[in-house]
């Protein structure tokens, strides 16, 4: 049984911030929704309760980085990365060691609704230079993907869930910063897919094999810098190519591989992602279906796009 | 010792009253019944939904039944007339004290409240112009709201309307400097046609205001920006009654109505509790804030 991706990253934080003092974290009143309360029991001393100001909690973080500390702030990604422009100069212009933790990313989070939904933070934080973006998968891919944020220099953005994620990968799983994981292979198509979606994908992928579609699954966890090899040797080798993400279908995993894919391999794509429209309340599982983000909807957008 | 405190309390009373004319009693019985099934609804709604925000929108409560039922006077025939008095829920997450109200004036069905933040359903989670129209203002990222409302002074004194702008914010909110932006310009533009209430019911998500990014002196703070400013119990209708008949129209001034509330009101166990900010009750608990709301 998985775990939401904000508990993971909750769990590593307290780990990592006993080994190095330098950690610090800032919240504006959502500890206990993006999983830092326990850093902060821990940890009071670095601990920083900012309040319902996003744009000053980040531009805290930035003076706590360039003064030497690690800073994580983390908040909903629909609010953290909505202060754009204070990200983008007083973290990424200043080259600023800070990093920004967006959880209750995508349609994933449920009832809510859109106000609270993080549908374009992957696009909004690719833009900026310098900035890493990360989607992790699962628990032990989240706890070393944090891990890895600590001993980056400079930015680094993190989306996280608000729901639960099943595990895809095994136990003594090794994160390779900026080289994306063949789950599954196969020589019909190739899918790339990244956070939550990439179970679902999975799933819709071994059952495709009843129906004599053999199809390769991969999860891209970085999304800038994306995996340019893997992705030109993917197009070279498949004619189809497939991106999934809960996220806008603008500027998040399908714009990084289309942006790769057309200026060096040339191919048919085909983006699975929210059609550029906003978030709206429901459950997480009636959303997904709706939205052809389920085991079933994959496997319909598969079928078609190998019809096509 | 002689205890004089009697004299004050006499003199607090007849000070209280007199030349203000009391509100009417079949008046001010009618907006209580009104809150009363407000929050019966508010509390069916959440358990429902099985999500939600119960102790905001409970604080709210008579605020509300006051504003719509005595200064917006909202039907629904009148709800999109190009005069009609505009209302702003800022802390968009208290919105479904917007929707029981709303089914209470006859603008929603009983039966559509309880399709809240369902699929498909106009009554998103937070409110949503689009999906539901009766909804002036989209909201739901705290501290935005007000700037919208400003703008919408704006708009009805550039069409020389005279319609007017009521807004609803939470202590959380003055939090984002948005807000603070937004109060030095209400003052600046002479928006004498903007009312803010303000809902201090002292409690936001993860803990008590004070403790999690103090706002006070919020009293000293507005009223240094320039806002006709008053201060009252939110949950008193007299005193929500009588800042009307004090407050002046043709100033210049934007009016601000700090509203001591208190978070989960009516409800004993949700009364002042920061566990019930966003936690829809369960069966149980529903059962037993409904018998309390019943026997009030
Ligand atoms: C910009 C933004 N940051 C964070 C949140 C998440 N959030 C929802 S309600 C809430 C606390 C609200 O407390 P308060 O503003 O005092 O409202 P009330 O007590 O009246 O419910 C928070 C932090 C949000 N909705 N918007």
């Amino acid at each position: 049984m998985g775990k939401p991706t904000r508990a993971s990253f909750g769990e590593a934080l307290v780990e990592l911030g006993e080994k190095n003092k330098k950690i610090v974290a800032l919240d504006a009143d959502l500890s206990r929704s993006v999983k830092t309360a326990a850093f902060a029991e821990k940890f009071p001393e670095r601990f920083f309760e900012i309040g319902i100001a996003e744009s000053n909690m980040v531009g805290v973080a930035a003076g706590l980085a360039l003064s030497g500390f690690i800073p994580f702030c983390a908040s909903f990604a629909a609010f953290v990365a909505g202060r754009f422009e204070t990200i983008r100069m007083s973290v990424a212009y200043c080259q600023a060691n800070v990093k920004i933790v967006g959880t209750h990313c995508g349609l994933g989070i449920g009832e809510d609704g859109n106000s609270q939904m993080g549908l374009e933070d992957l696009s909004i934080m690719r833009s900026l230079p310098g900035m890493v973006v990360i989607q992790p998968v699962d628990h032990v891919e989240t706890k070393q993907a944090v891990a890895f944020a600590v001993q980056h220099q400079g930015p680094v953005y993190l989306r996280l869930t608000r729901q639960d994620v099943e595990d895809v990968n095994p136990r003594d799983y090794s994160f390779q910063f900026g080289k994306g994981v063949v789950l599954k292979k196969g020589k019909d198509i190739v899918l790339f897919a990244t956070g939550a979606l990439v179970y679902h994908t999975l799933e819709a992928a071994l059952s495709l094999e009843k129906e004599g579609i053999n199809a390769e699954v991969i999860n891209i966890h970085t999304l800038k810098p994306i995996d340019n090899d893997l992705v030109i040797q993917k197009a070279k080798e498949f004619k189809r190519i497939m991106t999934l993400e809960d996220h806008n279908i603008i500027g998040g995993l399908g714009s990084a591989v289309a942006e790769v894919l057309s200026e060096n391999e040339p191919v048919k794509i085909k983006r699975i992602g929210v059609m550029d429209v906003f978030g709206e309340s429901g459950s997480p599982d009636e959303l997904y279906q709706k939205y052809g983000f389920d085991k079933e909807g994959i496997m319909k957008s598969i079928k078609a796009f190998m019809k096509s | 010792m002689l205890d004089f405190s009697f004299l004050k309390l006499i003199l607090f009373t007849y000070t209280f009253n007199f030349g203000v004319p009391l509100m009417d009693k079949t008046i001010k019985e009618s907006i209580k019944e009104l809150a009363k099934k407000m929050r019966i609804k508010i509390i069916k709604m959440l358990y429902t939904a099985g999500s939600g925000h119960p102790g905001g929108s409970l604080s709210c409560v008579e605020i509300l039944a006051y504003l719509f039922s005595q200064k917006i006077k909202r039907t629904r025939e009148n709800a999109f007339d190009e005069d009609r008095h505009r209302f702003v829920l800022s802390k968009g997450h208290g919105v479904p004290a917007v929707y029981a109200l709303f089914s209470e004036i006859g603008i929603l069905k009983e039966e559509e409240l309880y399709q809240l933040r369902k699929v498909g359903s106009p009554l998103q989670g937070h409110p949503d112009r689009v999906k539901f129209p009766y909804i002036e203002v989209s909201t739901g990222s705290l501290g935005q709201g007000l700037s919208v409302a400003i703008g919408m002074a704006m708009g009805a004194k550039l069409k020389n309307a005279d319609y007017t702008i009521y807004c609803l914010c939470s202590d959380g909110e003055l939090q984002q400097g948005q807000m603070w932006e937004a109060l030095m310009a209400g003052p600046k533009f002479n928006l004498d046609n903007l009312i803010v209430f303000l809902d201090y019911n002292k409690i936001q998500l993860d803990g008590w205001v004070d403790r999690i990014m103090p706002v006070e002196p919020v009293k000293d703070k507005i009223a240094s920006f320039n806002w006709e400013l008053y201060e009252i119990d939110g949950h008193d209708l007299e005193q929500i009654d009588k800042v009307f008949s004090k407050m002046k129209r043709n100033n210049g001034k934007p009016k601000f109505i700090i509203c001591h509330t208190i978070k989960g009101k009516g409800i004993s166990f949700m009364e002042n509790d920061v566990e019930w900010h966003g936690v829809a009750p369960k069966k149980e608990d529903a059962q037993k804030a409904l018998e309390e709301l019943e026997e009030s």
